[in-house]
């Protein structure tokens, strides 16, 4: 289950432009770990080298080394499409697929990829609503479009449908962003759920957030407009917001940045 | 306890014309536009129309103008301007298809859905489309049959995978084709038709009617793709899915109801086809249901061959035949967008 991330020297463009640089850290598994940092620092990009998205946009290119517990994501020879059954993706804004019912959301990852016994994906489908905590709410309407569900329950049931396929890595994309207070709790909560079995990534724009649910965070900045972003420190989540060792960094939480 | 405080007139109410004045105003125009050209001798129906027209923009102007002011004489004559080209469009659509029916019920009956021209001359009274019928169904079906998906996977092509030179030559010579006038595509198959020496026969036609069908098809479909967010791209991805399956499962069932009302407006755009068959089908009174041998009948072929017959029963024929076609391409289009509905993302709760 839950795997360890291990970067190494990685640098990732879009085209010609280095959006971020030589960053190496560790992810530990079955934790929370934060990116914090301001827009365009390369948070988000980062998030995306790690399951090999960021080559999906065209001109995305990645030099470094993630390792995946001894695994190299970006070895010779190593299918994309198996990377990302390894580590799953929740995004910013709620994306569930407009064609399909709720129930069929859930199963798409399974039955897309036509890896799973038809007996078992009732059952995949109703853990996978139960781990997102979105079962009692939709247990009478699976059968009903997920885009007639509310937002904070679509993102919900893309959380289900991410953890369906038995990733070891969960990865969010600033998940509460196009989320209300209350939605956004029941997202904080559930991420303190599965950080039990998985290992958890999160991008947030949101401090507090980032104090309430992570385990270590990491500090992205960088030196100005057209420059790449780098990570400044990564260290436990109560250090970083306490005593962080880099002047910038207590810049930016404390308010001072810019 | 509150107090009701009248209204009173303030420095934000203005004078306005009454609700009935544009119409007041049409009606007089229309009118005296009638009479001038009565009392001018004018006997053309587009000579009073314009003169109405001109008396209602300039009568509006000027009125409301002097009410209203001239911002709302502006909105007014804008608005006005907006009704007169709508009915200019409006009255030759309205007279056409007044005109196919009024003319074309007179022949149109099951006899002659049911019947060819076989056995009666185009000056003879009798007869009917059955023939046109099945040959415009297997051209045209047969057409579709190549041209929708080879449509279809070019645009795929272009949306999802094409990148650099490749995409850029095929994008241009989609541009190209959509423009290839339908007697040209019809002479490059005869061109070739004639290096082997054949004999017209429908899926001839067929081919240069794909030829015509598949750049309007490509277009529209490469608009509906480009609208499936890539947001659902990257979650099908990011679920581990193989990018063959996400187009498949995920990005063509998003776009299908487009795709659909695209392909069918480009079969209405070749059922009405003329030049390619006249070369490539020939025409025929008979029924040949084969369409790989022979010369065959299409309906767009049968009216310009019906009013070619210079006799009052062979027009009846040819308007019959245009109603046809008309209610052939008008099922179509409905068809379709009762596809775009049904197939539509569905958002209910």
């Amino acid at each position: 289950m839950a795997k360890r991330i291990d970067v190494s020297g990685l640098s990732a463009y879009y085209g010609s432009f280095r959006a971020i640089e030589d960053i190496s850290m560790t992810v530990e598994p079955r934790s929370v770990t934060a990116f914090i940092g301001p827009s365009g620092c390369g948070k988000s990009t980062f998030l995306r080298t790690l399951n090999r998205m960021h080559e999906v946009t065209p001109g995305g290119r990645v030099d470094g080394k993630v390792m995946l517990d001894d695994e190299n994501l970006y070895g010779a020879g190593v299918d994309p499409v198996a990377v990302r059954r390894e580590v799953g993706m929740v995004f910013q804004r709620p994306n569930p697929f407009p064609t399909m019912s709720v129930y069929d959301n859930v199963a798409a990852g399974l039955r897309l990829n036509g890896s799973y016994k038809k007996s078992e994906l009732s059952d995949v489908v109703e853990k996978s609503l139960k781990g997102a905590n979105l079962w009692n709410e939709v247990k009478d309407r699976l059968n009903k479009p997920g885009s007639g569900l509310s937002g904070g329950q679509q993102q919900r049931l893309c959380i289900a449908r991410a953890i369906a396929v038995e990733p070891n890595v969960l990865l969010m994309d600033e998940p509460c962003s196009a989320l209300d207070p209350i939605s956004t709790l029941a997202i904080e909560d559930l991420i303190g759920e599965l950080k039990e079995r998985f290992t958890i990534v999160i991008v947030t724009h949101n401090m507090q957030q980032a104090a309430r649910v992570s385990d270590r965070t990491a500090f992205f900045n960088l030196a100005a407009v057209g420059q790449p972003g780098k990570l400044i420190e990564i260290d436990d989540t109560e250090r970083i917001f306490s005593n962080p060792s880099v002047q910038a960094t207590e810049d930016y939480i404390s308010g001072r940045f810019g | 306890m509150s107090t009701v405080v009248a209204e009173k007139p303030g420095s934000l109410q203005g004078a306005r014309l009454p609700k009935w004045f544009p119409y007041a105003l049409a009606g007089g125009s229309v009118a005296l536009g009638i009479g001038i050209s009565f009392a001018a001798g004018l006997d053309s129906n587009i000579q009073w129309g314009l003169i109405a027209a001109i008396l209602f923009i300039v009568g509006t102007y000027v009125i409301a103008t002097r009410v209203e002011g001239k911002r709302q004489a502006k909105d007014r004559i804008a608005t006005s301007l907006v009704w007169v080209a709508f009915l200019l469009a409006v009255v030759p659509l309205v007279s056409l298809v007044w005109t196919t029916v009024a003319r074309g019920v007179k022949v149109l009956d099951v006899y002659f859905l049911t019947h060819s021209m076989g056995v009666v001359a185009d000056t003879e009274t009798g007869g009917g489309i059955y023939h046109a019928i099945i040959g415009s169904l297997e051209q045209v079906g047969l057409a579709t049959l190549m041209g929708a998906p080879i449509g279809v996977l070019t645009a795929i092509y272009l949306v999802e995978y094409g990148r650099g030179k490749l995409a850029k030559a095929v994008t241009f010579f989609v541009d190209v084709m959509t423009g290839i006038p339908s007697i040209v595509a019809g002479l490059f198959i005869l061109s070739i038709m004639l290096q082997f020496d054949m004999e017209p026969f429908g899926f001839a036609g067929s081919l240069a009617l794909a030829i015509l069908m598949m750049p309007v098809v490509v277009r529209s479909t490469e608009e509906m793709l480009k609208l499936v967010p890539n947001e659902l791209r990257e979650a099908s991805l990011a679920l581990g899915i193989p990018k063959w399956r996400t187009i498949l499962k995920v990005v063509l069932p998003t776009a299908i109801g487009g795709i659909t009302t695209g392909i069918m407006l480009a079969v209405a755009r070749i059922a009405g086809e003329t030049a390619p068959v006249l070369l490539l089908v020939f025409g025929n009174p008979f029924i040949n249901n084969d369409p790989f041998e022979g010369a065959q009948a299409s309906l767009p072929l049968y009216i310009y061959q019906q009013y070619g017959g210079g006799v009052e029963t062979s027009y009846d024929r040819a308007w019959a035949a245009s109603l046809t076609l008309i209610a052939f391409v008008m099922i179509l289009n409905l068809g379709a967008r009762g596809i775009a509905r049904w197939k539509a993302p569905k958002t209910g709760r």
